[in-house]
């Protein structure tokens, strides 16, 4: 097998190395041993390369997120080097006369349980240190490669089963190329965070870590939604010309870096871009994005193990804010639960996690959480153009509730003196088919929509987008996504209110004339389809689109409206 | 031996980091540095018998030094504790 096809889930080329991101199996018997110097010194061995490892880890810790982040590992050194955990790993080799993987084990699982047992959360989290550790030394011990993407320090192309939020936040952004993964679909998290970072990613191979090793050569082509493994210099050869051929093209989309993105018939609408966290904004700025229309704050609550405080918070929304500028930054309230856990919340598993305990629901239950966002949000409107939305609002209750929460926490401080902009603009996420349904009577009381078309489509569908055996239910072209969608539209605009859209579907090619026809306000996207899109809407007449997107709320499936926008738009739209 | 009384006013008490700076210092001298809380006493030196302690606000620790270097010692984790704005 030198060839996998997956999802083209961001455009470019990438070729570098496979840089393999898989758990190494750390299984060991138990066994005794004859010599037990021997013994100790195969430990001495493995802890002192561990240390190592971790002081590299450290400093690159230290340059690429800071002081604070990098104490962590001054923790997981100290811990090597404690009597504590040593001594009694010596004794047990000394005494016991058994293999070292064993008496480490022992050992470390004796003191993982210790912190579990403590009823202080933070010291529950320390048992995860060690083990952390542990399975350090035991991958020395074992001579098995553990994965460390931080330390990544050459041209690599990721390869793993997925990639979770943690894992990409330790991606170097300098020598990470590109990353296939198994599972996954265009919606993804890995997806989604290998647009923001701007590299080349296909998805959804099914088995990228079963055929594709260590060292590999690997081609991912992004574009087309192909893996090639080991190519030959030929295919190599060929691939240099269709990334000239990329870059050509990029080029070309760059010259619109500073247009208005106005309809062929003088219609202007808002392309904006999506984005995690402030090093977003090079990319936004650098793509000619028109706003923010999606900032993901739950990013400031992954990978680590406590809430971002008030000031953290504020830091980072007046850096977006400041740095777009006086345009438009749409930002979300926290939406986690559903696929996006925080282990340090502790909230339980559910059955059914889109369905449940997430995003706004958790948010008016857990109201100092609410709370401390919210005031940091205020405290930051000043310095740039904030609007804030409220994430999974299904009815005008939930609405009105976030609502008077906000503004309880504004009046608070402006009785201490802290000035709050006059301005802010307050909308909701509409991703819940009942949202959709009653947008006549949210659109009296909220500024402005934003369709996350991700999940409305999977609710409105019944259909997990994670779950690949009905991802072809997952249709956003469906006459039925198209009526929710002019729904909204048309709701937000009879009360002089504005309509945006923030799920994947706002970028796509196909879609955008559908969208432009039914009135979409605001588009935003990942920041490397803007430039794309902008070509593509400069070059349609609203008026034709208009015709275009009533006819298509006409169709029966989802392949007669698929069918009609190519016909009508193969003569403007080139790919 | 030397020993001194310190309370903890750090918000978050004796954690990761501040342990960590605790530790590492400790370890730089020669003495047998113990630490004392709710009857418990734990090497200073062991980043993991110091996390196990749990400190938080408001708590009394004791510090014991015993050993050549047993002043110099207890004055550094003064010093220490007052800069980090740990205790006092």
């Amino acid at each position: 097998m030198t060839f996998l096809k997956g999802i083209a889930a961001s455009s470019g080329i990438a070729m570098a190395k496979a840089y393999r991101l898989v758990e190494p199996v750390l299984s060991f018997e138990k066994k005794a041993i004859e010599d037990a110097a021997q013994e100790l010194e195969r430990f001495h061995a493995a802890v002192t390369t561990s240390k190592t490892e971790l002081e590299t880890i450290r400093e690159k810790a230290k340059v690429e997120l800071g002081e604070e982040e990098a104490a962590i590992f001054d923790a997981h050194l100290l811990v090597l080097s404690d009597p504590e955990l040593i001594t009694p790993i010596e004794d047990k080799v000394k005494t016991e006369k058994v293999n070292a993987e064993h008496a480490l084990k022992e050992v470390a699982d004796m003191f993982v349980m210790l912190f579990e047992q403590m009823d202080n959360d933070y010291m529950k989290e320390r048992a995860a240190d060690i083990r952390d550790v542990t399975k350090r030394v035991l991958s020395h011990l074992l001579g098995v490669q553990i994965v460390n993407p931080s330390m990544i320090s050459e041209e690599a192309i990721i390869v793993a089963e997925d990639l979770t939020p943690s894992d990409t936040a330790q991606l170097n952004r300098q020598f990470v190329k590109g990353f296939t993964t198994n599972i996954g679909g265009r919606t993804s998290h890995s997806a989604i965070m290998a647009r923001s970072m701007e590299i080349p990613a296909v998805v959804g191979t099914k088995t990228a870590t079963v055929d594709i090793q260590h060292g590999d050569f690997i081609i991912v082509d992004g574009l087309k939604g192909e893996v090639h493994i080991n190519p030959t210099l030929e295919l190599i050869a060929q691939y240099e010309q269709e990334q000239i051929r990329y870059e050509e093209q990029k080029a070309e989309w760059a010259k619109l870096l500073h247009e208005k993105t106005v309809s062929a018939d003088g219609h202007h609408v808002e392309l904006a871009a999506n984005i995690g966290t402030p090093n977003d904004l090079e990319g936004v700025i650098g793509n000619g994005g028109e706003g923010i229309g999606l900032y993901r704050t739950e990013f400031l609550y992954m990978g680590r193990n406590e809430l971002p405080t008030e000031d953290e918070q504020f830091e980072s929304y007046k850096a977006v804010l400041e740095g777009m500028n006086g345009k438009p930054v749409v930002v979300r309230t926290l939406d986690i639960g559903g696929d996006k856990e925080l282990p340090y919340l502790d909230l339980p598993k559910e059955m059914n996690p889109f369905l449940g305990f997430r995003a706004i629901r958790l948010c008016l239950e857990e109201q100092e959480l609410f709370r401390t966002q919210l005031r940091a949000l205020l405290r930051a409107s000043t310095y740039g153009n904030l609007k804030i939305m409220f994430p999974m609002i299904a009815n005008l209750d939930e609405f009105r509730a976030a609502k008077a929460i906000l503004i309880e926490e504004k009046q608070k401080l402006v009785s201490e003196g802290i000035l709050v902009s006059e301005n802010i603009e307050l909308g909701i996420m509409v991703e819940i088919p009942s949202t959709a349904v009653m947008a006549d009577q949210f659109a009296k009381e909220v500024d402005f929509f934003s369709i996350g078309t991700n999940d409305l489509i999977q609710y409105t569908m019944a259909a997990d987008r994670m779950n690949e055996r009905v991802s072809y239910l997952y249709q956003p072209y469906s006459p039925a996504i198209l009526r929710l969608v002019k729904m909204v539209i048309d709701a937000a605009h009879k009360e002089g209110k504005w309509a945006g859209m923030c799920g994947e579907m706002a970028g796509d090619e196909t879609a955008i004339p559908l969208l432009l026809g039914l009135g979409l306000d605001e588009f935003s996207m990942s920041a490397t389809s803007i430039l794309k899109a902008r070509s593509q809407i400069l070059r349609l007449s609203k008026k034709e689109m208009e015709e275009l997107a009533e006819k298509a709320l006409q169709m029966s499936t989802t392949a007669e409206v698929v069918e009609l926008v190519k016909v009508r738009t193969e003569e403007v739209v080139s790919i | 031996m030397t020993e001194k009384t310190f309370t903890i006013t750090a918000e978050s008490g004796l954690h990761a980091r501040p342990a960590t700076v605790l530790v590492g210092l400790a370890s730089q001298f020669d003495s047998t540095i113990h630490l004392e809380y709710k009857e418990r006493t734990v090497d200073l030196k062991s980043i993991m018998g110091v996390m196990s302690l749990g400190i938080g606000q408001g708590a009394e620790i004791k510090v014991s030094a015993e050993g050549e270097d047993e002043q110099d010692a207890l004055t550094a984790l003064q010093d220490i504790l007052h800069k980090e704005g740990l205790g006092q």
